[in-house]
């Protein structure tokens, strides 16, 4: 290695390397909002929204369109709670805030933690698909032997394609190990 | 590089060191080169012989000699050791070989990250097989380790697996970087990019591509580190993730890897055949515009893997649509080579013969692939032997007979040596035979409904299943006799002309003696 | 052996294969070729994959006929001289246009098919939750309120060494599917543990289910009959040992079969209110072990080391009775131990952990009654 190999760098070859890591690094956190988008266009990953009550009552319901909603439980395995709907199917309209309930019952002696995820079929139909109040919000707990009902409000968007007469909401009840 | 000149004189046409060390610091693109080939033949046979034990178990129905964990590792562990170790490195040491005689340059760019690359992998698979002999046995989740099989329901060895993938990459990625840097700086005056051999071109995309997507498969791997061991969710459901993003992120890193395996068997069969046609390549430069449009695509259609995941149909239709259009740009080039081949005057001398092999039997698998990318049918192909035969048809038949037709085209050029006319012609009748009984029928136990990594299957499969065994013990077995042949021509044989083929072109054959010298092209050649 | 048998069987093979290159895609034999199945959306992906199949071979004809004629004839020991032509633009945009209308006529059946396919959500009249679960499948008639579980018949089991002449190895399960034919089916797929895949090749249904989520697919199935599949994603050590066997009947067949299900259930839970003596509850604890335990745990209790825990003197087994029976009743999350409340009933789960406790190298002495478990849910 001579003196002459320990050339000063270029101003613009510097800035080159300096931008492209950073760039690199800033594409990694915008993947995080653009992943969002991808999955509002796709319908992928099935997650349900959360809306605000206020923004509720600027729908508007459409009467002339009937959907039927049927819910599912299932609980995974490790947490010692038997999971239901009270009503499996519901009749509903778009734009319209409805109430559906869920039982809970813990078997353990013992306080026990759950978290409920939500997984709506088609899709597509996920993101039309608001609650404004749900268990899913947060993780559950239940004291020994106790037995809940678990509300559940939405409220299904005007903007609900046309062609989906029927949709499908899924919870899965997984446990939350506290110790 | 004023510096290096007084450096140079002082070990002006120096020879390689002698013994082990030779191998182990060595900087030298062919030292380099065959430590690599070497690499990919041993691995060919070690994930061979687990084919074998697999290929024996379905001989018949019924569970004879493994258990249905074993076999699930020996799925998986043949899987990833063709892939990253048999058929990727393979392309490598042609790469250290090849491209800087093919450019007019004296060695790769980085010669010590060279170094380092190819030693790199030794490591990584001595790890990888290591987890056969662990408890609870090697990773059996196959070589696409779907989570949440590869992470709440995998053995202990799995992280050894992270590991050495983790390994597997960084040596690819230092690779790729190495083979970039050579074709941008190190062509010799006049080589222009549209002047370069193919299989240069092709190299040169393969490198991007291995650039852009390795790090993403490290990132999927660890990924699921972190969900076995520091508490993350990112494929659990219970913590909010998604196992389906598991195999979102692998196949964006998985399709491209395919072409990474079939981009340079290409560039070598456009080498092959004008050679033995004497006829110039037809359309050299739609061949380049097709190789970059096959790289540019593959990146849209990593989703075709996953037509039963429960995509939307908009997702499902666009996946589809993209699929089916990289049929084009592959067809320009089987349309290409068969171009050059007519009105030619041809001979069948070893190499052309896998050439032959591999246009047609690329081209079956290309067929099965454009049937698999039609969605609504893949409902009935997906996961079948059908899949199996696919793949196996565009890698075996397609990247490992190029590599074998690349072994018979220069080894006169590597070893000043021409290996036996007649074993190599027996060695590819051999194989040809043997592999179309070992593949050819797992079209129909697929289409019949036979999933693949069973270890047992119904009695309606039997027939089928025994005459692909038989042939897969047969092409197994060749490939031992390809192991003589390999160090027969490298012990002697009659001496190679120094263009060693009448139809030769490139630098590699018209500008350097056979066998080639230690160090090639210390002033750059001319290129007219 | 083994031989004879083979040598018997190839010259069938390969006139099999011979006729099938000769005879027309009319009378697809099923051991070659996809099969029609039965429902319509089964046989609209039959008749796209045979023209799509037929449209490769067309192609590859020209491309292999054009191949073999320069190889026959250009050749340099007939005296070929080679020409020196090596680039021509318009045949280059030729073949690049060609393929493309051919994609696009394949693309357009295609598309239409794939539309029908996802169509699940509308006027369904039979809705079935398939959950997989390693290494069975537990079926859920959501409006009827009937549940079992389906996994591979121990007639199977048996032969495992040797299946020779057991017609339907693997492909037979204790309880089947039942499915009224001619109306619109809607399935339901989730996953317990790790991801399955139900497919029924006679149905052209093939859906994954993912632990967590729920996917949908739908069916029509249009001739009564038996109809096999198996599981189509890899999932663990069984994977090749999960069949699905579907039962196809008249809607008053399906009526009666609910209607027994239903009195099924109502009798097996009344059994639980007795007392069960000891060696009635051991007899029963082993089938349902071998049943549902043994694939992991092992026949003899020894497990596998590494991977799944061994019975024989296990903590859990010879610890106190509620621990045990809460293990085996609600899973351990993050690992492979399932939730078997849901799949077993009272007096099976009261049967197979007296066994556990009392058998397999243990010996503990006590039993657990039915009650216990039901008072336990």
């Amino acid at each position: 290695m001579s003196e002459q190999s320990r050339k000063v760098i270029p101003r613009a070859q510097l800035a080159k390397i300096v931008l492209i890591p950073v760039l690199m690094f800033g594409f990694g956190f915008a993947l995080v909002p653009l992943y969002d988008v991808f999955c509002d266009i796709t319908g992928l990953n099935g997650k349900t929204g959360r809306i605000e009550v206020s923004t509720v009552n600027a729908n508007e319901i459409d009467t002339s369109r009937t959907i039927e909603v049927r819910f599912l439980a299932n609980t995974a395995s490790g947490l010692p709670w038997s999971f239901e709907p009270i009503v499996r199917k519901m009749q509903v309209h778009p734009g319209k805030v409805y109430e559906a309930q869920y039982r809970v019952r813990s078997s353990s002696d013992a306080e026990t933690f759950g978290q409920a995820i939500p997984s709506v079929s088609p899709g597509l139909a996920a993101r039309h698909f608001n609650k404004t109040e749900c268990f899913c919000f947060n993780e559950q707990k239940l004291a020994g032997r106790e037995t809940r009902d678990m509300p559940l409000r939405f409220i299904i968007g005007n903007d609900l394609d046309d062609k989906i007469e029927h949709i499908t909401l899924s919870y899965t009840f997984f446990s939350i190990d506290k110790s | 590089m004023t510096t290096a000149t007084t450096h140079d004189d002082a070990h002006d046409d120096h020879g390689p060191a002698k013994g082990l060390m030779r191998w182990v610091t060595t900087t030298n693109h062919k030292d380099i080169g065959t430590l690599y080939l070497w690499l990919a033949f041993i691995m060919l046979l070690t994930g061979g012989s687990m084919a074998m034990v697999i290929r024996a178990e379905l001989f018949q129905p019924g569970l004879q000699f493994v258990k249905p964990e074993f076999f699930n590792q020996m799925t998986t562990m043949h899987g990833l050791i063709m892939v990253f170790g048999a058929i990727m490195p393979a392309f490598v040491g042609l790469a250290n070989w090849l491209i800087p005689m093919q450019i007019g340059a004296p060695d790769m760019a980085l010669p010590r990250m060279n170094n380092w690359s190819f030693w790199i992998l030794p490591f990584a698979f001595t790890m990888l097989a290591s987890t056969l002999l662990m408890e609870g046995g090697a990773p059996a989740f196959g070589w696409t380790f779907y989570a949440p099989l590869s992470t709440t329901f995998a053995p202990d060895s799995t992280d050894y697996f992270i590991f050495a993938v983790h390994l597997m990459g960084i040596s690819s990625v230092m690779g790729a970087i190495n083979v970039i840097a050579t074709i941008l700086n190190m062509r010799a005056p006049g080589m222009t990019l549209m002047k370069m051999p193919l299989f240069v071109w092709t190299w040169l995309i393969t490198a991007y591509l291995l650039i852009a997507v390795m790090p993403v498969l490290a990132g999927a791997v660890t990924m699921m580190l972190t969900d076995r061991h520091f508490d993350t969710s990112f494929f659990d459901a219970a913590g909010g993730g998604d196992p389906v993003m598991f195999q979102h992120i692998f196949w964006f890193f998985g399709h491209p890897e395919v072409y990474i395996m079939i981009l340079p068997a290409f560039g070598i069969i456009s080498a092959i055949v004008p050679t033995f046609a004497r006829k110039p390549l037809f359309g050299y430069s739609s061949m380049v515009y097709a190789s970059a449009s096959i790289a540019i695509l593959s990146f849209m259609v990593w989703a075709h893997h996953m037509f039963t995941t429960g995509m939307p149909v908009a997702g499902e239709l666009y996946f589809m649509y993209a699929t089916i259009l990289i049929s084009v740009p592959t067809g320009v080039k089987v349309f290409n080579w068969v171009s050059t081949m007519w009105k030619g005057s041809m001979t069948f001398e070893t190499p052309m013969l896998w050439a032959l092999g591999f246009i047609v039997m690329f081209t079956i698998g290309g067929f099965s692939g454009l049937m698999l990318g039609v969605a609504p049918v893949d409902t009935q192909y997906h996961d079948t032997y059908f899949v199996v035969a696919h793949f196996h048809y565009v890698l075996v038949t397609g990247a490992l007979y190029s590599i074998i037709a690349a072994f018979y085209y220069w080894v006169p050029k590597w070893t000043g040596n021409m290996y036996s006319e007649t074993h190599g012609k027996i060695h590819f009748w051999w194989s040809t035979i043997s592999v179309n009984v070992l593949f050819f029928p797992q079209h129909f136990v697929g289409l019949a409904g036979m999933p693949r990594r069973i270890p047992d299957y119904s009695l309606q499969f039997a027939e089928f299943n025994a005459i692909s065994s038989i042939g897969g013990f047969a092409f197994g077995l060749a490939q031992v006799y390809f192991l003589y042949i390999i160090i027969k021509t490298i012990k002697g044989g009659e001496k190679a002309t120094d263009k060693v083929w009448e139809g030769a072109t490139g630098l590699e054959f018209e500008a350097l003696p056979s066998p080639a010298p230690y160090h090639s092209f210390d002033t750059a050649p001319e290129i007219k | 052996m083994t031989f004879n048998k083979m040598s018997g069987r190839l010259p069938a093979t390969i006139t099999s294969v011979m006729s099938m290159l000769f005879i027309s895609s009319a009378q697809a034999d099923y051991a070659l070729n996809m099969t029609q199945g039965v429902t319509p959306i089964s046989r609209e992906i039959f008749s796209l994959h045979m023209i799509v199949f037929w449209i490769c071979v067309a192609i590859g004809v020209v491309v292999f006929l054009t191949m073999a004629w320069s190889i026959l004839h250009h050749r340099k020991s007939k005296g070929a001289v080679a020409a020196n032509f090596h680039e021509s633009t318009t045949v280059e945009i030729v073949w690049t246009v060609v393929p493309l209308l051919i994609l696009i006529a394949i693309a357009i059946p295609a598309t239409g098919t794939l539309l029908d396919l996802e169509d699940a959500e509308t006027d369904a009249e039979v809705t079935v939750q398939v959950t997989g679960i390693q290494w069975k499948w537990k079926y859920n008639y959501v409006d009827e309120g009937v549940e079992f579980i389906s996994s591979l018949a121990q007639s199977s089991r048996d032969v495992i060494k040797d299946p020779t002449g057991n017609e339907n190895y693997l492909l037979e399960v204790d309880e089947p599917i039942v499915l009224p034919i001619n109306k619109k089916i809607r399935f339901l797929f989730t996953s317990d543990d790790v991801i399955h895949a139900w497919w029924v090749p006679a149905l052209a249904v093939k859906q994954d289910a993912n632990p967590g989520f729920i996917n949908d697919s739908w069916a029509i199935i249009e001739e009564p009959g038996t109809y096999r599949g198996q599981c189509a994603e890899l999932c663990g050590k069984d994977h090749g040992f999960m069949p699905i066997v579907v039962e196809a009947v008249t809607e008053t067949e399906y009526k009666q079969w609910i209607a027994a299900k239903k009195s099924e259930a109502a009798a097996i839970a009344a059994s639980a209110d007795k007392e069960w003596a000891m060696q009635d509850l051991l007899a029963k604890g082993e089938a349902v072990y071998q049943a549902n335990c043994a694939a992991c745990h092992g026949p003899t209790g020894a497990g596998i080391p590494g991977v799944f825990p061994a019975m024989t003197s296990s903590p859990v087994v010879t610890g106190d009775v509620a621990g045990h029976v809460d293990i085996v009743m609600n899973g351990r999350s993050g690992t492979a131990m399932a939730a078997y409340k849901g799949q077993l009933s009272d007096v099976d789960l009261a049967a197979v952990i007296t066994f556990e406790r009392n058998s397999l190298g243990n010996s503990m002495g006590d039993t657990v009654q039915p009650s216990a478990i039901k008072n336990a849910r």
